[in-house]
């Protein structure tokens, strides 16, 4: 196989549909280090990046990982990173220095069992929280979980929307088992998929601003080589990138880098919700963990007991609103993930008293199974 | 009036830029002179320039400099580099690092550029100790040296920068100081020649820190003292074993053209698979 197999239908694994996604959205740099359970990501590319003149560079680490795509992405390439947990940990001084800077680039954390190197090759949800707070100091971040093969295809391609959107990495965040399970998956054709371009300044080299103040916060980004010679620092930084520590420029660039996620919600936020405004009960999963929550939601029907499955697909921005709506007049809502409890304080921020918030929680590196679901939903029904 | 200042101005920003961040007597500034004159002499386009850095005082060196300028994080700079020279080969790539930030957090950096052979000019300022954060201990401060980190003198042996870069794979490696400013330009001139990873390693003063804790007198002195303290590689080659000791040796260790370049390299493996892989 060579490329992306435009109109096939394939078995085709999480990891691979990933990097399928990637080729698809017109990656054209991958800098990475090998890690349990990512690693097919950087194998599929290393294999057909040359083929299209594509950029692909096994780094010495994690942290020279995530420092080079940002580097290429500010040399004009659409950049891709893959890592797991402990390479995740390495890349959060990138990440924050990629929010700070606002260089677009992806990317993708196979979730595995933590802390430290935990269980390498097993599942977990543990990461949603460092994705979310990892890096020091206020900052923006969009994160999106996959829960299909179609998905890992056309979230990460989405993914690099995102980032050229907002100017922000973007975090891909499959856990281990839709990673590593295989699917049938037939490809969309080449021209169904819409790839947004890389931004180009519309001003003459002399009036560019780097990080010009705009309606929606982001503005196009110039890149290296092309007459612009812009600063980019992680130091605190004025419209042109220059340091600064100036009240009035220190301030609108920090309310800018929260309100260019903040006013744009309805562009970022993206929930799968079924059955919830008919069911006095939901249950709240993302990932691996939706599939059994929609498989448990099925064996409930037959017992004729009505549940709501919500699902969060943005899971950074947290979909406030949505939640705040949906479910504050529930009985009961089982958040059920793969870590002893993160996104379930988010539920519980947004949601009354009145409201039982009940964890089903797994940290033992298999994945939650529909019965486990369905028993603890008949228990607190 | 304009036309009577020296050249090295067409390559500053001027705006909001000066005076810049760096104590009366360092040597940072000296050696931006001489990158400056050293690019001019390339006569490359300004707008392919990319100088990169890290964190410290020799890592602030960009922001003052008209050309595309990253100043990333602490250790990072040749990452960075590499990414942004892979990504685009038409970049001259230029990475200025303090010993701190090149051999300590980005040590691992430093010996896999070299081993690769990535296209990028480094230049490491070597002034003993941690300027920015007050004169901490690095790891090429001389033993028995006093920082901040180090009362009771420094118990460990340093590196030597230029027999780490050669030993890595870097095709180009030189020692100068900022007192040889005149041979310093052509050391660095020789650097950005090459289609490779090269190294120009230039003692400099820290006469705010490293110089005040050790007792090594104002700027001037130290000048002095890199002028008498250090010997070209010629004056080594004469002088007996016993003369030489605690002497500092200047000049070109390594100029290497037997090796391909990284993305010279990766161009060919590009071909080389498109070979391998017949079309279906």
């Amino acid at each position: 196989m060579s490329g992306v197999p435009w109109g096939e239908t394939r078995l085709v694994q999480g990891n691979e549909a990933v990097a399928l996604g990637a080729l698809a959205a017109g990656v054209d740099f991958f800098a990475g280090y090998p890690i349990t359970p990512s690693t097919e990501v950087a194998e599929v590319l290393a294999k057909e990046m040359p083929l299209i003149g594509g950029k692909w560079i096994q780094m010495e680490d994690e942290i020279a990982s995530i420092s080079a795509i940002i580097g290429a992405s500010l040399a004009g390439a659409r950049t891709l990173t893959a890592t797991s947990g402990p390479g995740f940990s390495l890349m959060q001084e990138g990440l924050g220095y990629a929010c700070m800077t606002e260089v677009p680039v992806v990317v993708v954390n196979v979730m595995r069992a933590g802390p430290s190197t935990g269980l390498p090759t097993q599942v977990s949800q543990g990461d949603v929280m460092q994705a979310r707070w990892g890096t020091h100091g206020d900052h923006p971040v969009i994160a999106i979980a996959p829960c299909s093969i179609a998905e890992c295809f056309y979230m990460t391609i989405k993914a690099f929307n995102l980032a050229e959107m907002f100017r922000t990495p973007v975090i891909l965040l499959p856990d281990e088992v839709i990673g590593h399970m295989r699917e049938r998956f037939t490809f969309p054709l080449r021209e169904e998929v819409q790839v947004l371009p890389l931004s180009e300044p519309n001003v003459p080299v002399e009036w560019y601003e780097h990080y010009h103040q705009t309606a929606s916060g982001v503005s196009p980004m110039a890149r290296f080589g092309k007459g612009y010679r812009f600063h980019v620092t992680g130091l605190t930084h004025d419209v042109h990138g220059f340091p600064t520590r100036r009240i009035d420029e220190v301030v609108p660039k920090m309310n800018r880098l929260k309100q260019k996620i903040t006013r744009r919600l309805d562009d970022l936020e993206q929930n799968d919700l079924h059955g919830v405004d008919e069911s006095r009960l939901t249950i709240f999963a993302y990932g691996s963990v939706y599939r059994s929550a929609m498989a448990a939601r099925d064996i409930l029907a037959k017992k004729k007991k009505k549940v709501g499955v919500f699902r969060p697909v943005t899971i950074w921005p947290f979909p406030d609103r949505t939640v705040k709506e949906k479910l504050d007049d529930k009985d009961v809502v089982v958040v059920c993930e793969l870590n002893q409890g993160q996104l379930i304080h988010e539920v519980e921020r947004l949601t009354s008293d009145s409201v039982r918030v009940v964890p089903l929680q797994r940290y033992d590196g298999y994945g939650i199974t529909p019965e486990q679901i369905v028993s603890k939903v008949m228990e607190v029904m | 009036m304009a036309a009577h200042l020296p050249y090295e101005y067409i390559y500053l920003r001027y705006k909001k830029k000066f005076p810049h961040v760096w104590c009366p007597g360092c040597g940072i500034g000296i050696i931006m002179g001489s990158i400056i004159r050293a690019i001019d002499s390339m006569n490359w386009d300004m707008n392919n320039i990319l100088m990169v850095s890290g964190i410290g005082c020799t890592s602030r060196m960009p922001v003052y400099l008209d050309f595309n300028t990253l100043h990333t994080t602490h250790g990072r700079a040749l990452a960075f580099g590499t990414g942004a020279k892979l990504a685009n080969p038409d970049l001259k790539v230029i990475a200025v690092m303090g010993d701190g930030d090149s051999l300590a957090i980005g040590g691992n950096h430093l010996i896999h550029s070299a081993r690769r052979n990535i296209e990028i000019t480094t230049i490491i300022v070597n002034n003993s100790n941690y300027g920015m954060t007050g004169g901490q201990f690095s790891p090429t401060t001389p033993e028995g040296a006093r920082t901040a980190t180090t009362p009771y003198g420094m118990m460990e042996p340093g590196f030597d920068i230029c027999n780490l870069a050669g030993a890595s794979g870097a095709v180009y490696v030189a020692r100068g100081t900022v007192y040889h400013v005149m041979e310093l330009d052509k050391l660095i001139t020789g650097a950005l020649g090459k289609e490779g990873f090269s190294v120009v390693e230039v003692l400099a003063p820290c006469p705010t820190n490293f110089g005040r804790a050790n007792r090594l007198g104002d700027a001037v002195k130290m000048m002095e003292s890199l002028r008498d303290e250090t010997i070209t590689i010629a004056q080594a080659e004469k002088l007996p074993p016993e003369q030489k000791e605690g002497r500092i040796i200047r000049g070109v260790f390594l100029d290497r053209d037997d090796q391909e370049g990284y993305t010279a390299r990766y161009e060919r493996l590009c071909s080389q698979a498109a070979g391998e892989v017949s079309p279906e």
